[in-house]
């Protein structure tokens, strides 16, 4: 089947089966890696992408789903090779540790600022309570997305 | 201005933050081919026939391979040489591998896995540690199922505890945990006609896969060329676990000749990996009227699982610390490792002290609740201070910061104005505070001490950027940004422009395992040996430069100084490189010594300890029985932090994993099988569990550590489910003496007096 969307603001075509997880699709077809697999079963949040504006998990959406639809991982963050403001803010935060829950973190993140520019805690741990992270402990996420916010609204 | 002991960001977080670090699953070779495993559906039993003709004939599965294919030994091998790669006649644990499926992709792998036909014969499993103990039991190890005994001896506990004004006895039961690192399991090999393999994954112990490799492809160590690739959390679960998961993918890969990659599922992850040792904890302990602990009676009997793995050192830890950290004259502990039909358990961030810390940090609450002592008081009059001697007769140096711990957790989570003597509360829900005293010895110890070494390579260019490698890994932790700090600090270059290499186990010698908490201390002063021989020659240069002697010389940032001038780093660089001086350089460092009496059960078993107390506060819901923790204040001896900012994550994200421990975190099984090895059944803390937890550093030194630094990574999970339940006693007047305290236990044990102390 042809599948049209648009990833990190470029066009994609595909001839593709549309019960392929989207997941597969961007790691093998697209080589977004940024895109991690920690559950397969919409659990972890490590493979978050934003579909449409909304934060989605990739390995619970079928690529014949996105038909036309605009996607945005970790790699379309970057830009120039500057790190978005919320990857910066990651990294000053030290929300990284072993840094496989981070792409699916950021997305989550981005979401939540697209659509609250000034959270609150409780706004933050509601928007990031589909993500597991077993390093961090959490504190320095939700310190992230606060320095983040207040970065966006300087 | 000082690099190390300020909060720099972690140099390896850049690339992770934007997606770009590359993991194992991200490895994409020319050719490469996935692999698939066939696992036992039960807990033992006889392989009577394996039949892979319909497997062979699915579309795009190249080979399925068993125990017969192995052109080396089938052995993974460890502390004993007891596990097979591949089994062979009898499978002993649910999940344990059976056999091999290469395919094209993973959909053919994984369809030949299920066309694979094993045909069983189902035997008796031995499920129950204690059980297994019986005279009669079935046989799985040896003549008693017991895998290692280990036993602490001092003084004439029976008497003491006849003399004692008090003696609390209490037996605990702990419970399975899943390390749930983010990246499962993952690895990919690729052999070469050439006569070598070459492996990359994820790893704590690079040596450990290359031995594993080496012994089931029959290869010299040097034909074994294993890299790390960036790990996504390791905890101890990728500590021995990999060495398997890297035999599969270089068998794989030598009977296929195609590069192979096996990522493991999660259900596959949880099902097969190591875990904690459950254990079964029984205690008895003798107080005098002050308080004051004069005896310490203790079994511990942790269930081992199939195969010996790692299970006797685990044991070995958990024994050395099972007196606590505190004086006492009068100790009798015996541990054992027992063999039964479920998976192996191994390493687990604590390294059995998790399991006993819980049992004794409860034996001394219930002594000052009898006692009418504050629980704090409590142990600060037993706690160990600079010159005691410990349970096993080891004399402690000056870098003890229990005392500072307690203090500082009482004085920070305002106890003294807030701890109410338990069981006066009322109402529905209830708050209490619990507290624990903690000790964690730093290093393999005397029982590792074989392995307890590290090697590294420093390599400053002409213009001013270093590399670096050491033969333990980052898995999270923040290995590569502390080397990188010292570095920056000992030879003035910039730490922006300081590169980690990964582990290589032909370029760097064996290091031993990345565990216990060694790291810092054991590569920070093998990557300081490598600086001290580059900052001679940088020295030497500067000297020239300046003409000053090489004494009047410092190195700073950028630049060395002298008594009347200065030269900057890229003046002296260059002078090196028409003076040809070596600006690379290896570096060597072996722990100091440290014994053990196996036959008196006594010696001095660690080169150090690091200390720590917390304070969790908790909610409960004596309706429902729902703990909901409300803030925790976590207290560490890290000797000397080089990255406050680093141990600051080390302690957050420790304490929550020791808060799932007590909390919610269990594997369930039935009649030995498991039954929630999936990430919606087998729960852990998410963001909304979190409490605020609160990181104090203490500071005391140590000697022998890189500017003072001690390893502490493992112990913030130690004390949080004993000040977790002392807790939920201080709430409710209730003591569960078994984790973890979900709703349903306390339900039971506030609604049923039996269940109750
Ligand atoms: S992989 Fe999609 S939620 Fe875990
Ligand atoms: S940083 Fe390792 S899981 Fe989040």
């Amino acid at each position: 089947m042809r599948i049209e969307f648009e990833v990190n603001n470029r066009p994609v075509v595909l001839d593709t089966e549309p019960d392929r997880r989207l997941l597969d699709v961007l790691r093998d077809d697209l080589g977004l890696l940024s895109v991690k697999e920690g559950c397969s079963e919409g659990e972890c949040g490590a493979c978050t992408v934003i579909l449409n504006g909304r934060a989605v998990l990739s390995c619970l959406t079928m690529v014949g789903q996105v038909q036309g639809g605009r996607i945005l991982t970790s790699e379309g963050l970057v830009k120039d090779g500057e790190l978005h403001p919320i990857q910066k803010a990651f990294v000053e935060a030290g929300a990284v540790q072993c840094g496989f829950c981070t792409p699916g973190f950021v997305m989550s993140s981005y979401a939540l600022l697209q659509r609250n520019p000034n959270p609150d805690e409780d706004a933050i741990k509601q928007a990031l309570s589909g993500n597991i992270c077993r390093c961090t402990g959490y504190a320095q996420l939700i310190e992230a997305v606060q320095a983040a916010a207040k970065a966006n609204n300087e | 201005m000082a690099i190390v002991g300020t909060s720099v960001h972690r140099n390896d977080a850049w690339a992770k933050a934007r997606g770009a670090a590359k993991f194992t699953g991200d490895i994409r070779l020319p050719g490469m081919v996935e692999v698939a495993v066939v696992r036992s559906p039960h807990a033992r039993a006889r392989i009577l026939e394996i039949d892979t003709s319909r497997a062979s004939q699915i579309n795009g599965v190249l080979g399925v391979f068993t125990a017969r294919d192995i052109p080396g030994k089938n052995l993974v091998p460890l502390v004993f040489q007891d596990m097979p790669a591949l089994a062979m006649d009898e499978v002993r644990y649910h999940g344990e591998a059976v056999a091999l499926v290469v395919g094209d992709t993973r959909e053919a792998a994984w369809a030949g896995a299920r066309a694979v036909d094993v045909k069983y014969r189902v035997m008796d499993a031995i499920l129950d540690p204690i059980k297994a103990l019986d005279k009669d039991a079935d046989k799985l190890h040896g003549n008693d199922n017991v895998f290692r005994r280990w036993t602490v001896k001092k003084g004439n506990v029976d008497k003491a505890l006849q003399n004692a004004h008090l003696v609390v006895k209490g037996t605990y039961h702990t419970p399975y945990q899943e390390h749930l690192y983010l990246e499962p399991q993952s690895m990919v090999a690729w052999w070469s006609d050439e006569g070598y393999i070459e492996v990359h994954g994820s790893m704590q112990c690079p040596f450990y896969v290359r031995d594993a490799v080496a012994a089931v492809l029959g290869l010299d160590l040097s034909s074994v060329h294993v890299i790390q690739a960036t790990t996504g959390g390791g905890f101890g679960g990728k500590e021995d676990v990999p060495s398997t998961i890297a035999a599969h993918a270089a068998l794989a890969s030598f009977l296929t000749g195609r590069p192979a990659r096996l990522v493991l599922s999660r259900d596959e992850d949880i099902l097969v990996t190591s875990k904690r040792h459950p254990a079964v904890i029984e205690y008895e302990s003798g107080f005098d009227e002050q308080g004051r602990l004069l005896g310490v009676k203790a079994r511990y009997v942790m269930d081992a699982g199939a195969y010996a793995t790692l299970s006797p050192i685990v044991l070995w830890r958990g024994t050395m610390h099972a007196a606590g950290p505190y004086r006492v004259e009068h100790v009798d502990i015996e541990a054992l490792a027992v063999a039964t039909n479920k998976v192996p358990c191994g390493a687990y961030r604590g390294f059995g002290e998790p399991q006993i810390h819980f049992a004794f940090e409860s034996q001394m609450d219930i002594a000052a609740d009898k006692l009418g002592i504050d629980p704090i008081e409590m142990r600060l009059k037993n706690a160990l201070e600079p010159g005691d001697t410990t349970a096993t007769g080891q004399v402690l140096k000056k870098d003890v910061g229990l005392v500072q711990a307690l203090n500082a957790v009482r004085e920070a989570s305002s106890w003294d104005s807030r701890f109410e003597t338990p069981g006066r509360k009322q109402g529905t829900v209830r708050r209490g505070l619990g507290v624990s005293a903690v000790y964690y010895g730093v290093g393999l110890g005397a029982a590792g001490q074989a392995l307890d070494r590290a090697g590294a390579f420093v390599q400053v260019m002409y213009d001013g950027s270093a590399v670096f490698a050491v033969g333990t890994v980052e898995m999270g932790q923040g290995m590569v940004s502390q080397l990188s700090q010292v570095i920056a600090q000992e030879l003035g270059v910039s730490i922006e422009r300081v590169r980690a290499l990964p582990p290589d186990t032909n370029l760097l010698p064996d290091s031993g395992p990345t565990v216990a908490s060694r790291t810092t201390v054991m590569s920070g002063n093998a990557v300081l040996n490598a600086c001290a021989r580059i900052k001679q020659q940088l020295l030497e240069a500067t000297a020239g430069i300046l003409n000053e002697p090489v004494d009047a010389l410092t190195i700073e940032p950028g630049r060395v100084t002298g008594k009347n001038g200065a030269a900057t780093l890229d003046e002296v660089l260059h002078r090196c490189f028409l003076e040809r001086r070596d600006l690379a350089s290896t570096g060597w460092f072996k722990s100091p010594e440290t014994t053990w009496d196996e036959k008196k059960g006594q010696g001095s078993p660690y080169m150090t300890f690091a200390w720590a107390a917390n304070v969790v506060e908790v909610e409960v819901d004596t309706e429902t029985g729902v703990v909901t923790p409300i803030e925790i204040w976590a207290a560490h001896d890290v000797g000397k932090a080089i990255n406050p900012a680093q141990v600051r994550g080390q302690i957050i994200g420790g304490s929550l994993q020791g808060l799932g421990y007590g909390l919610m975190e269990e594997i369930i099984h039935k009649d030995g099988l498991m039954q929630n090895n999936r990430l919606s059944q087998y729960i852990v803390p998410t963001i909304g569990d979190a409490p605020k937890i609160n990181a104090i550093i203490i500071e005391t030194g140590f000697e022998h550590g890189p500017y003072g630094a001690k390893g502490f990574g493992e112990q913030p999970l130690i004390g949080i489910a004993p000040a977790l339940a002392n807790a939920v006693y201080n709430a409710t007047g209730k003591r569960v003496k078994t984790l973890p305290i979900t709703p349903e236990r306390l339900f039971a044990a506030l609604h049923d007096d039996k269940t109750v102390d």
